[in-house]
C-alpha cells in the first residue's frame, strides 16, 4: 500500500492506505481524529470539511494521496490549548450548534468565509450563500449566521453587523 | 435566582467537545478488532427470493461470513414489532404482517436487507457484498395507497388481506352527519400531505461487541431511546437476555424520530458479533438512510367543515389514507391515528368531528413518527382548510380564527384530548403585532412595483406532547408506560450527578437539566454532571421524543430532587438542633427560618456520608430516584405567520419574514427554546418549500435517494426568525413546562402554503411548493 505524509494541525504524519481511501478515512481511522464527520456519499452535506494549505476543502472528495506533501488542519488543531478560535467561541456564544455532528464542518467553512470575503462589508445575505456546501438539520441556520458574523467582526477586528 | 437558575440564557455545558472535535458518536468509538457489516439490499420494490449464492464473497479477502436471512430464521429470531395496538371501527384488531431483520422469502421495498457481509474493513465488506448473487423473482408493486386496496392490487403481507391494516375512526358520526345538515356553509378541501425523509445528519449506525466470558452483549447505537432498544430487543426479537445486554446511546447527530425505532442492522450486527465472534461495525451511507430510515407524513385527505350562518364551525369531517410501507415500526400505528385525529379541532371549539384514518401497506420504506408525528398533519389540514374557508364565506381571514378560537380552560374536546391551558387570542395578537400585519397591504403595493406577488399566510396550532401519561396511552393501545426516570446523587464534596431515561441528542439536555440542580441547590451548572444514553448507568427510561424530556424528563428530576431535599432538611435540623419544619431551603442553602443558623447542601451531603452524626432512623447518603408518571399530556399552542415574495416569472418564493408566537409554559433556557424553534422551523419551511420523498410509481425506484435529488433547506433558504412567546403556565406539572421540540416543525407548513395562495390568488397549491408548481398555479 502507498504511504503518504502530510502535517496535519502542525504535525508530520504518514500513513500507510490504499489508493482508494479518502482523505477523510485517512484522517478518521489511521489518525484517529474523529471530529472530521461524514454526514452523506454525495460531497453534499459538509461535514467533512477541513482546510488544505489554508483552503476550505470537503475531506470526502479528495484521496488521501492528493493530499500527500499538504498542510492539513481539522477541527482538532483549531484550539490552542485551552483557548478556542474565535469561530469556536462565537457558535457557543450564539447557540449555534445543537447535536453537534455538522458542526466541525460548519466551523471550518465559517473560518474560510470570513478568511475569503470577512471584514466590515460581510452581511448575512452573503454568509447564507456562501455556507450553501453545509447542511445543518438541527438549527435552522439562525444561530450559525449569527456565529460566523461574530466571530468575523472579532477575527477582522470589524464591527458586528447585527 | 443565580446566574445557572431557571429561566437564564445559560450556555451550553456540552458545547465544548463538539466545537472541538472530542465528541463521540458511534461511529467515532474505538474497539480492537472490530469488522464492518455491509448489507445486501434489494434492488426491487417486490420480489421473491429464489436463491442466494455467497460462495465467491466468502472467498474474497478478509470476510468473515455472509449471513442471510434463512440463517436469522433457523437461530429463531423474532420479528420486529409495533408497539401500539390499534382496533378497526368493527372491532377486529390492525392486520400486522411480520418485519423480519433480513428479509428470507420475499422483499417488500428498494433497499430491504436480503443479506449481511462481515469483513476486516469495510472496503473488504463492500467488494465481497457486490459479488453476493442473489436470484430474484421480480412481482408487481404497488406504491400508491390508494390503488393497493383495488382489487386485485399485489399483496404485501398474507395477513392484511388487500393491503388494509385499518380503518380507524374517532368522533361521533351521527352527531357530525346531523350537525351538517344545519349547515348554511360548507367547505371541502383535497390535500396531500408529502412523504418526508427525516435526514439526521449523523447516519445511522451501530457497533455491537459480544463478550464471550460474560456472555452478554454491548450495542452502541445511534437512538433516542437505548432502554426501549434493549427492552424490545430482548424482549421480542430474542436477541440476547435483557440482563445481558447493554445499549449506549452516546453523543447522536440528531434524531428527530428516525431515530426512536429499533431497526434490522442492531438486530443483525449484535447477532452477528456472536456469530464470528468478532464486534461488528456498521455505518449507513446517506443513501442506505434516504431507503431505510422510517420516513414520514404521506397522507392523502379528503376533509369537510360544516359552519353555520355566523361562521362558527359546527362540524368537521374527515377522511384520511395514510401509507404505512412495507412494515409496521414502533409507533407506525399511533402517528396516523392517536397523534393526528385527537388534534383535529386544533385551536377551534368544535362539538362535532368525525375521523376516519385507512392505514395501508405499500412497496416502499416504512412510515413512522418524525418531528411532529401526526400533529402537522392535522394542523396543515385545519389550517388550509381555515383559510379556504375564510376566502370562500368572504370573511377575515383572524376574524373567523377567533371567532372559533376556545376561549375558557380546561376545554374538552370532541376527539379525547382536554386542553389544560391556552390563551389563543393573546397569540394571534402578539403575531400579529411581530408580523406588523397592518403594514401588509402598503408592503404588498410596493412589491407590486417591483413586478413582486407578495401574501401573508397565517397558521395556529395546538399540539398534545410530553408523551405521557401511562394509563391514558395504555388505554388507548400503548405496549409500554410513559413515564419517565431520575436519580439524584449529590456527593459527599457536594457535587452531582443525576441519571435521567431522558436521551439527548442536541437539545441541550445537559445544561438545562443542570440548571435545575444549580438553581435549587446553589451551584454552578459546572457542578452537576447529567448521565444518560447508556442502559447499564440509568436503571430504566423511555428516551427523548415528543417534545417529552422536559415536561416528563425535567419533571421526574424535580420529584428525585424533592426527596433529596427532604432528607437533607431532616438532616439539616438534625444538625443545627432545629426543628425539621423550621427548616428552608433559600439559593442553596438550608436556613433555620427567623435567625442566621445556616448550612450549604455540601456540608449536609458530607454529613450524610460521614453518618457520624444523623438523626435516628435516617439511613447515610443523599441520593434519591423518582418515577414521574404525569396526570395529563401538555397542549403547547402557537400561532406563526409566514410573508413570501413570488416572482411571477419563475414561481420562484422567498420567504421575507417568518414570525413564530409559542406558548410553552415555563422557559428553562429561552436560548434552548429558541434555538428548538428554529430547527423546527427550518424542518416545516423544508416540507412546505423543498423536501419530498417520490417513489417511481410503477417500479418503486426511490427517486430522491440522495442530497442531490432531494432537497435540503440551506442556509440562503431561509430567514432569520422573529419570535416571540406569549405564556401560559401547564398546569398539569410542577415544573409549568409544556414542551418545545416539535412546535416549529408542525405550524410552519400552514402558513407557508396560505402565504404563497395569498400571494398568487390561487389555492392549486401543493407541497413541497416548488417554483414549478408555483409558476402552473399562477399561470393556469
Amino acid at each position: 500500500m502507498p504511504k503518504v505524509t502530510m502535517s496535519v494541525n502542525g504535525r508530520q504524519v504518514s500513513g500507510e492506505c490504499e489508493d482508494r481511501t479518502l482523505l477523510v478515512h485517512f484522517l478518521r481511522e489511521n489518525l484517529g481524529l474523529t471530529g472530521t464527520h461524514v454526514g452523506c456519499d454525495t460531497s453534499q452535506c459538509g461535514a467533512c470539511v477541513v482546510h488544505v494549505d489554508g483552503l476550505a476543502v470537503k475531506s470526502c472528495t479528495m484521496l488521501a494521496a492528493q493530499a500527500d506533501g499538504s498542510n492539513v488542519t481539522t477541527i482538532e488543531g483549531l484550539a490552542k490549548g485551552d483557548e478556542l478560535h474565535p469561530m469556536q467561541a462565537a457558535f457557543r456564544e450564539h447557540h449555534g450548534l445543537q447535536c453537534g455532528f455538522c458542526t466541525p464542518g460548519m466551523i471550518m467553512a465559517g473560518i474560510d468565509i470570513v478568511n475569503r470575503k470577512g471584514g466590515p462589508n460581510l452581511d448575512e445575505k452573503t454568509v447564507r450563500e456562501e455556507l450553501e456546501g453545509n447542511i445543518c438539520r438541527c438549527t435552522g441556520y439562525h444561530n450559525i449566521v449569527k456565529a460566523i458574523l461574530d466571530a468575523n467582526a472579532k477575527m477582522s477586528g470589524a464591527q458586528a453587523a447585527e | 435566582m443565580g446566574a445557572d437558575g431557571l429561566g437564564q440564557r445559560v450556555l451550553r455545558k456540552e458545547d465544548r467537545r463538539f466545537i472541538t472535535g472530542k465528541s463521540r458518536y458511534t461511529d467515532d468509538i474505538a474497539v480492537a478488532r472490530a469488522t464492518h457489516a455491509v448489507f445486501v439490499r434489494s434492488p426491487y420494490a417486490h420480489a421473491r427470493i429464489r436463491n442466494i449464492d455467497a460462495s465467491e464473497a466468502l472467498a474474497m479477502p478478509g470476510v468473515h461470513a455472509v449471513l442471510t436471512g434463512k440463517d436469522f430464521a433457523e437461530d429463531k429470531l423474532g420479528s420486529l414489532i409495533c408497539g401500539w395496538m390499534i382496533h378497526s371501527k368493527d372491532g377486529t384488531p390492525m392486520k400486522v404482517g411480520a418485519h423480519p431483520s433480513i428479509a428470507a422469502d420475499t422483499v417488500k421495498h428498494v433497499g430491504d436487507q436480503v443479506a449481511v457481509v462481515i469483513a476486516d474493513t469495510r472496503e473488504q465488506a463492500r467488494d465481497a457484498a457486490e459479488k453476493v448473487a442473489v436470484d430474484y423473482e421480480e412481482l408487481p408493486a404497488v406504491i400508491d395507497p390508494v390503488k393497493a386496496m383495488e382489487p386485485g392490487a399485489p399483496q404485501i403481507h398474507p395477513e392484511a388481506p388487500n393491503n388494509h391494516i385499518f380503518t380507524w375512526p374517532i368522533g361521533d358520526e351521527a352527531a357530525t352527519d346531523a350537525a351538517f345538515k344545519d349547515a348554511a356553509h360548507v367547505v371541502k378541501i383535497d390535500v396531500v400531505n408529502n412523504r418526508l425523509i427525516p435526514n439526521a445528519i449523523e447516519p445511522r449506525a451501530a457497533l455491537a461487541v459480544y463478550d464471550e466470558a460474560e456472555e452478554s452483549y454491548t450495542l452502541y447505537n445511534t437512538t433516542q431511546n437505548p432502554h426501549v432498544a434493549r427492552l424490545v430487543l430482548s424482549a421480542f426479537v430474542g436477541v440476547a437476555p435483557e440482563h445481558k445486554l447493554r445499549v449506549v446511546g452516546p453523543d447522536v447527530g440528531g434524531g428527530f424520530g428516525s431515530k426512536i425505532y429499533v431497526y434490522p442492522e442492531e438486530t443483525v450486527c449484535l447477532w452477528a458479533s456472536k456469530k464470528v465472534g468478532r464486534p461488528v461495525r456498521w455505518t449507513a451511507e446517506r443513501t442506505e438512510s434516504f431507503l431505510t430510515d422510517a420516513h414520514a407524513r404521506d397522507h392523502v385527505t379528503h376533509a369537510e367543515m360544516a359552519f353555520d350562518a355566523d361562521h362558527r364551525i359546527i362540524g368537521f369531517k374527515v377522511n384520511t389514507i395514510a401509507n404505512i410501507g412495507a412494515y409496521m415500526q414502533i409507533f407506525s400505528s399511533v402517528t396516523p391515528t392517536y397523534l393526528y385525529g385527537t388534534l383535529l379541532s386544533g385551536q377551534y371549539d368544535m362539538k362535532n368531528i368525525y375521523c376516519e384514518v385507512t392505514a395501508v401497506y405499500t412497496n416502499t420504506n416504512c412510515v413512522d413518527a418524525y418531528r411532529g408525528a401526526g400533529r402537522p398533519e392535522a394542523t396543515y389540514l385545519l389550517e388550509r382548510l381555515i383559510e379556504k374557508a375564510a376566502r370562500e364565506m368572504g370573511v377575515d381571514r383572524v376574524e373567523l380564527r377567533r371567532k372559533n378560537f376556545i376561549k375558557s380552560f380546561p376545554h374538552q374536546t370532541p376527539v379525547i384530548m382536554n386542553y389544560d391551558s391556552g390563551d389563543f387570542d393573546a397569540l394571534i395578537e402578539k403575531a400579529l403585532e411581530l408580523a406588523d400585519y397592518k403594514g401588509l397591504p402598503a408592503r404588498k403595493e410596493e412589491a407590486k412595483t417591483r413586478g413582486k406577488l407578495r401574501g401573508l399566510g397565517f397558521s395556529t396550532y395546538i399540539e398534545a406532547c410530553g408523551l405521557a401519561p401511562s394509563a391514558a396511552v395504555g388505554s388507548l393501545g400503548a405496549g409500554v408506560g410513559q413515564w419517565e426516570s431520575a436519580e439524584v446523587r449529590v456527593n459527599p464534596t457536594g457535587n452531582v450527578e443525576v441519571l435521567t431515561g431522558s436521551h439527548s441528542h442536541g437539545q441541550g439536555h445537559e445544561t438545562v437539566f443542570a440548571q435545575l440542580i444549580a438553581d435549587r441547590l446553589g451551584i454552578g451548572v459546572e457542578n452537576v454532571q447529567i448521565v444518560h444514553g447508556d442502559t447499564d448507568k440509568v436503571q430504566f427510561g423511555m428516551g427523548t421524543y415528543g417534545s417529552r424530556s422536559g415536561p416528563v424528563g425535567l419533571n421526574a428530576i424535580h420529584k428525585a430532587l424533592e426527596k433529596v431535599e427532604a432528607k437533607a432538611k431532616k438532616i439539616a435540623a438534625h444538625l443545627m438542633e432545629a426543628a425539621e419544619d423550621d427548616i428552608v431551603i433559600e439559593g442553596g442553602k438550608l436556613k433555620v427560618a427567623g435567625t442566621d443558623k445556616e448550612l450549604s447542601f455540601g456540608e449536609v451531603s458530607l454529613a450524610a456520608y460521614t453518618a457520624h452524626n444523623l438523626p435516628q432512623g435516617i439511613e447515610p447518603g443523599l441520593k434519591e430516584g423518582a418515577f414521574y408518571d404525569p396526570i395529563n399530556f401538555t397542549f403547547p399552542s402557537g400561532c406563526h405567520v409566514c410573508e413570501v415574495e413570488v416572482d411571477p416569472d419563475t414561481g420562484h418564493t422567498e420567504i421575507v419574514k417568518f414570525t413564530a408566537v409559542d406558548d410553552f409554559g415555563n422557559i428553562m433556557n429561552p436560548m434552548i427554546v429558541e434555538g428548538q424553534v428554529h430547527g423546527g422551523l427550518t424542518q416545516g419551511i423544508g416540507q412546505a418549500m423543498f423536501e419530498g420523498c417520490i417513489y417511481d410509481k410503477e417500479t418503486g425506484q426511490l427517486l430522491t435517494g440522495s442530497y442531490m435529488d432531494y432537497c435540503m433547506p440551506r442556509a440562503a433558504d431561509v430567514p432569520s426568525y422573529t419570535l416571540g412567546h406569549s405564556t401560559t403556565v401547564c398546569p398539569s406539572n410542577p415544573l409549568g413546562l409544556k414542551g418545545c421540540g416539535e412546535a416549529g416543525a408542525i405550524g410552519s407548513p400552514p402558513s407557508v402554503i396560505n402565504a404563497i395562495i395569498d400571494a398568487t390568488g390561487s389555492d392549486n397549491i401543493a407541497m413541497p411548493a416548488t417554483p414549478e408548481r408555483v409558476w402552473r398555479a399562477i399561470h393556469g
